[in-house]
């Protein structure tokens, strides 16, 4: 497997593997069809915005995992808007890169992020400067139907 | 990591002693070319000739009617493509199955879409079984062709291959199998099937890699498909890969000679996993049929699981497996066969495939569940769709 030692590191060891009860924020993307599904739990100080926690839950391939644990490691103790700079190509510089049939992984990091701050968003009647609504943001209960790739 | 528990060997198998043995003499000793004509190179004409023998003897053919290709690959390729060739005149209709390997299907692309092909894909059952009232009903007057491979790759589903002979010899149709998965593994006599072509490969079977045949049945009017020199009658040119013949050879007399007791030690591990999986790892399902089944061959779905994790994870201890997931097919769909068999797209991410061989003990598969079984809570326990499901079952 052409997976570089910092990934197989997270895979084997994810960090914030877990859920946050009453999480200021959730994040649900991905799809059980791709094969791969990531939720993410934020918990944010609602004074000063930092992520003073998170967690991850996901389904799916070793880059998946990897992508997660290490997204997670990397928002937690910033700002959203710092976290907001997390992007999914940092994710894959910080784990020393993925195979390249595995970069569209990284983009559900990302994603799961930004489906967070958006459902941290919502709940608070607040903008965050360039989030926009998650495109596939699958809400717990609902059947993992989804637009095709 | 201690030993390795390799449990992959429908992918390929390691190259038996004795085989290599067999081999050696014809790299640096024997290395004459098999068409030269001094008694030195006779010794290499001699080799191939032996390899033949040993092959048509397991099939019950003629050694005339075997021919060493490159591979199972080029063998699939070649049937396919050299009989449409020659009995498009005929028609132009072939018939095989959605659960054929890629070297079947691909080539029926080809074919459809750059020579005016026309191709049903038969359906199979849960099981992975083709239904022959449906084979039937596909034929028409332009059927020239069927082929449905002996036993799955993936789900080890063995097919009624002496039916499906039946059927294409009462229609006066060419029947060609991909047997690369059962040769020498099960019994087969192509004339007791009606079989017209069978495609083989060495390394499934202990033999060497880079070596397989295609067995053409006297008659059959199919061309060559490499050109240049007169080998193998004048139908796949090319010097003779004389140690891989001479391997292969080896290698399916071995095979054949313990095929029953092997086969029988295998079924017995193999039901004794597929048992356990079954009672001691909630939400699994077995793929492929109970009984029509490589003897070899165990595939498992483990619902709210992803297969390349599962593998991964599995390769921590020195087990080696495969999965019918999208992340290890390279795209994004899973497994064409576990679709074919109706498994949601969901369940067929969580497969494994284990496939045993002469050297596997109950020991090992026994250290293998016992993995298996925290592997996957391990991974349910992060995943959100189990998540999701004991929150809706609670």
């Amino acid at each position: 497997m052409a997976y570089s030692e910092k990934v197989m590191d997270h895979f084997q060891h994810p960090r914030n593997v877990g859920e946050i009860e009453d999480a200021s924020g959730v994040g649900t993307v991905g799809n059980a069809k791709c094969g791969d599904i990531m939720r993410i739990f934020l918990d944010i100080d609602d004074e000063t915005h930092i992520i003073k926690d998170c967690k991850f839950k996901t389904f799916g391939c070793g880059a998946a995992v990897a992508t997660s644990s290490m997204a997670t490691e990397m928002v937690k103790g910033k700002t959203i808007e710092e976290a907001m700079q997390v992007t999914n190509k940092a994710v894959m510089e910080a784990l020393d890169g993925l195979p390249p049939v595995k970069v569209h992984c990284s983009l559900l990091a990302e994603e799961a992020i930004h489906a967070a701050l958006w459902d941290y968003a919502q709940k608070h009647h607040i903008e965050i400067e360039g989030l926009k609504k998650p495109k596939s943001d699958i809400h717990e209960g609902e059947e993992a139907e989804e637009e095709e790739y | 990591m201690g030993k390795m528990i390799y449990l992959d060997n429908a992918a390929t198998t390691k190259t038996a002693p004795e085989v290599v043995q067999a081999m050696m003499p014809y790299f640096s000793e024997y290395y004459g070319n098999p068409s030269s004509i001094y008694d030195f190179a006779g010794k290499s004409k001699e080799a191939i000739t032996r390899g033949r023998e040993q092959i048509a003897e397991v099939l019950g053919a003629k050694k005339e009617e075997i021919y060493f290709t490159a591979g199972g690959s080029e063998s699939d390729n070649w049937a396919l493509k050299a009989a449409f060739e020659a009995y498009k005149s005929k028609g132009n209709h072939i018939i095989t199955t959605k659960i054929e390997h890629h070297a079947i299907l691909h080539t029926c692309e080809y074919l459809e879409k750059e020579r005016g092909a026309k191709i049903t894909y038969l359906d199979v059952d849960e099981n992975g079984i083709v239904k022959l009232d449906e084979l039937e009903k596909a034929i028409t007057p332009e059927t020239i062709l069927i082929s449905v491979m002996f036993a799955n790759n993936e789900i080890g589903t063995i097919q009624p291959i002496k039916e499906i002979g039946r059927i294409a010899k009462e229609h006066g149709i060419l029947f060609h199998t991909d047997a690369v998965q059962a040769f020498c593994q099960v019994p087969i006599n192509v004339d007791e099937c009606n079989i017209d072509m069978l495609s083989s490969s060495g390394h499934k079977i202990n033999g060497p890699k880079g070596i397989g045949f295609l067995y053409i049945r006297k008659g059959v009017k199919i061309r060559s498909f490499v050109h240049g020199g007169a080998q193998e009658r004048k139908r796949r040119a090319g010097t003779e890969n004389v140690p891989g013949i001479v391997g292969y050879g080896a290698a399916a007399a071995r095979a054949n000679a313990s095929m029953k007791e092997r086969t029988a030690k295998e079924i017995q591990i193999r039901d004794h996993m597929i048992q356990r999986i079954e009672t001691e790892i909630p939400y699994v399902k077995v793929n492929g049929d109970r009984v029509k089944r490589l003897p070899n061959n165990i595939n498992v779905s483990f619902q709210f699981v992803e297969g390349e994790s599962l593998l991964l994870m599995l390769d921590n201890y020195g087990i080696c497996a495969s999965s019918g997931s999208a992340c290890t097919s390279g795209s994004l769909d899973p497994s064409h066969v576990l679709l074919a068999i109706g498994l949601p797209h969901e369940i067929a991410h969580g497969s494994l495939r284990m496939t045993l061989s002469e050297e596997t003990t109950m020991e090992d598969v026994d250290f293998v569940i016992d993995r298996l079984k925290e592997i996957v809570e391990h991974l349910r326990n992060m995943s959100p769709l189990y998540e999701d499901f004991v929150k809706k079952h609670k």
